[in-house]
């Protein structure tokens, strides 16, 4: 992602490459296809062929909410009406948009034979520009710049008071900032200059207590230079740059929905990576990055900062890792820098089952919806299988590398947008908690094998060597949860193993269609009484639930086959932190031989009987056969 | 860039903006063959052209233009000052 371009849409994901087959293959009566066609960052064409596809349902597509929007003001809206019909779709709203006649605004509000009153909105937005006013002619004419406010001001009380009568919302833009001065610095201490009567006209807005779109907050943000397009104005009245119509179109929408009850309402968070840098089981407290001192520990503490700050406005906070609860744990009561507590989480889920099923058990604890919900994971695999399981759950892209964007695209994405805020709406979060049991819930998994064959997995299997020798090592002495033995070995006895006769020992690295995970297993194989004893075997959390541990069999009892052993002998030593692996060797078809303590167990498998398991992973391993040829 | 190649990128441009794969240009295709082209699919169409070809277009020169050729003509101009 281009750092400079967060702001705009960045949040979702990119469209499909076959986005105009996908529109138009969509059934009529599709709504759940439309709603996920909606919910990729769309452009401006995109978003009219969506909208297109819309007119094709004859009647109000089941989930979304009907909503009648007309739009009044200076410039020219035709433009925005098919992007915002198709952004509503990402906001739970179904709408029909009305633009009123360029320029008339107390006219199309007040006779009823205009065709914003004929057309009976739900909602009115008002959307003024700074070319309402020519640039000079107010400066220093203190009483007409005041009037000029003032009649604004009328006109609006005048529409409001009418559209109430009507039922009707009525909703102001504020205004952004022109880009143009005409003394400089001191444009805004002198009335009537271009840059003092469009603060004056956002105060008057702000103090008129009517809800607000803030338009000039998101100009802001965007840049008034890249805001503004003065040749799109002059030659087709275009109110702003037109490839900003599908991020204007989103802020619209969302504001909307958040009229309709539409807003979410939970923000559930991984922990690894995501609250903290690093993975709390294999680096412990001490050595997780969180706090001030290394840029990455401020990043996830400004993160955590979000996400109380959330809280306190009433916004749930729940918890989905895949950790051993207890380990998940530890930061929150033991780290200094951790400012998020236990007490803050309404539902806490660690564990090693798919997430999709735990958010599932997050919403229906806490009462809600899966559309209530919103998933922050640094891992591009979790996030691509919620969405894919769980459509309706919110589910941001973010830069995994650069946790410091997190909080200001959380923010643009304006997930938990409000159209007000009482005291009553800080007490929520904690209200939750109390009702909500403190232990965590039961999960069933889900079958996610139509998700793992869509991830085009690749496994390369690669001896050890110098040039990842260190990545090995490192493995070896840091990982804790997946590792059946926990033994440590410096890069020297790593260096031996590899020039050791009797050892068989390689290392596999894993891509999909995210990219390349890098090193993710370490397995090391002893000939002892001609088996091969599974001297070292660990895996990286990360790629958990992805069936590599089947695929990394299936290559070590051919390669035992190969050296003509019939039996492979696993091991498993208990440590505090590798519960996760007490099963490996079960639910691998090994048998338990000798007796079991609760220190340690020893497993069999016979070669001859065993049959390859099924995983969705191509192998790859020429390196090896490079060095056995 | 030749104005042949560059016909046949334009050609998509307009598939895109109007929604119909079946549209074909040549220089003398005008508003009055498409009926969709109307002033304000001009605007949508005259962006959407500034970003394939990644030129920017005087405002005062894309209101006059007449026919598919001229905005050719005008792209063309455009890129090889670029080069």
């Amino acid at each position: 992602m281009k750092k400079q371009e967060w702001y705009n849409l960045s949040w979702l994901p990119a469209a499909p490459d076959d986005f105009l087959q996908r529109c138009s293959g969509l059934q009529s009566n599709d709504a759940a296809a439309l709603q996920a066609l909606a919910m990729h960052a769309l452009s401006d064409i995109q978003l009219h062929k969506l909208s297109k596809q819309c007119e094709a349902f004859s009647e109000v597509p089941k989930g979304l909410q009907p909503l009648k929007l007309g739009i009044i003001g200076n410039a020219n809206s035709d433009f925005l009406k098919a992007a915002l019909k198709s952004s509503a779709l990402r906001h739970g709203l179904w709408l029909d948009v009305e633009m009123g006649s360029m320029g008339q605004t107390v006219v199309a509000v007040l006779d009823p034979n205009s065709n914003i009153a004929a057309f009976k909105p739900d909602v009115v937005v008002l959307a003024l520009t700074w070319q309402i006013w020519s640039q000079t002619i107010l400066v220093g004419h203190e009483k007409e710049a005041v009037a000029a406010i003032e009649n604004l001001e009328n006109d609006i009380r005048l529409m409001a008071d009418t559209l109430k009568k009507q039922d009707t919302t009525f909703i102001i833009q504020t205004m952004p900032q022109a880009p143009i001065s005409l003394f400089g610095s001191l444009d805004r201490r002198v009335v009537g200059t271009l840059r003092r009567l469009i603060d004056d006209y956002n105060a008057m807005v702000w103090a008129s207590g009517l809800p607000v779109i803030d338009v000039a907050a998101l100009a802001e943000l965007v840049g008034l230079a890249t805001w503004h397009d003065a040749g799109q104005w002059h030659w087709a009245k275009l109110p702003f740059s037109q490839n900003l119509i599908p991020l204007y179109a989103d802020h619209v929408t969302r504001t909307l929905g958040a009229l309709r009850g539409r807003s979410r309402k939970c923000l559930v968070l991984d922990l690894d990576n995501t609250l903290w840098g690093g993975v709390i089981g294999d680096d412990g407290v001490e050595g997780i990055s969180l706090g001030q001192g290394s840029p990455r520990g401020e990043a996830h503490l400004a993160i955590q900062h979000m996400a109380l700050a959330l809280r306190e406005r009433g916004i749930l906070l729940a918890v989905c890792s895949k950790n051993e609860d207890a380990t998940a744990r530890l930061p929150f009561v033991d780290h200094p820098e951790q400012i998020l507590k236990e007490s803050h989480i309404a539902v806490f889920q660690a564990n090693w089952k798919d997430k999709a099923s735990n958010l599932e058990a997050i919403a229906k604890a806490l009462d809600l919806t899966p559309d209530a919900l919103v998933f922050l994971d640094d891992n591009p695999a979790e996030r691509e299988m919620v969405r894919r399981e769980l459509p309706a759950v919110a589910v941001p892209e973010v830069p995994d590398t650069e946790p410091a964007l997190w909080p200001q695209i959380l923010s643009a994405a304006g997930y938990f947008e409000a159209v007000s805020f009482m005291e009553s709406d800080m007490a929520r979060a904690g209200q939750y908690v109390a009702n909500v049991k403190r232990k965590s819930l039961k999960v069933e998994s889900r079958n996610i094998d139509d998700y793992l064959a869509a991830m085009a997995m690749e496994m390369k299997i690669t001896s050890f060597g110098p040039n990842v020798r260190p990545r090995v090592a490192q493995l070896i002495n840091r990982s804790n949860q997946y590792n059946l033995t926990s033994r440590r070995y410096t890069e020297n006895q790593v260096e031996a193993i590899e020039n050791d006769p009797a050892a068989f020992c390689f290392s596999a690295r894993l891509q999909d269609r995210f990219g390349d995970n890098g090193i993710i297993s370490v397995v090391i194989c002893k000939e002892v009484d001609n088996e091969w004893y599974i001297d070292t075997w660990l895996m990286s959390c990360r790629v958990l639930g992805r069936r590599v541990e089947h695929t990394l069999l299936n290559y070590i009892a051919t390669e035992a086959r190969a050296a003509g052993k019939n039996t492979l002998k696993g091991h498993y030593i208990a440590t505090a932190k590798n519960g996760l692996v007490k099963e490996h060797y079960k639910n691998l078809g090994f048998k338990s031989t000798e007796a079991k303590t609760s220190d340690e167990s020893f497993w069999h498998l016979d070669l001859e009987s065993f049959t390859p398991f099924d995983a969705p992973i191509v192998l790859t391993s020429q390196e090896l056969q490079k060095k056995k040829a | 860039m030749d104005t042949q190649k560059l016909q046949t990128m334009l050609q998509d441009v307009f598939r895109d903006v109007f929604d119909n794969n079946t549209i074909v240009i040549d220089r003398n295709t005008s508003a009055d063959d498409i009926g969709e082209w109307d002033s304000f699919n001009h605007v949508r169409l005259i962006i959407a052209a500034e970003e394939a070809f990644n030129v920017s277009l005087s405002t005062a020169d894309v209101a006059d233009l007449r026919n598919v050729g001229e905005l050719i003509d005008l792209i063309a101009r455009h890129t090889n000052n670029q080069n």
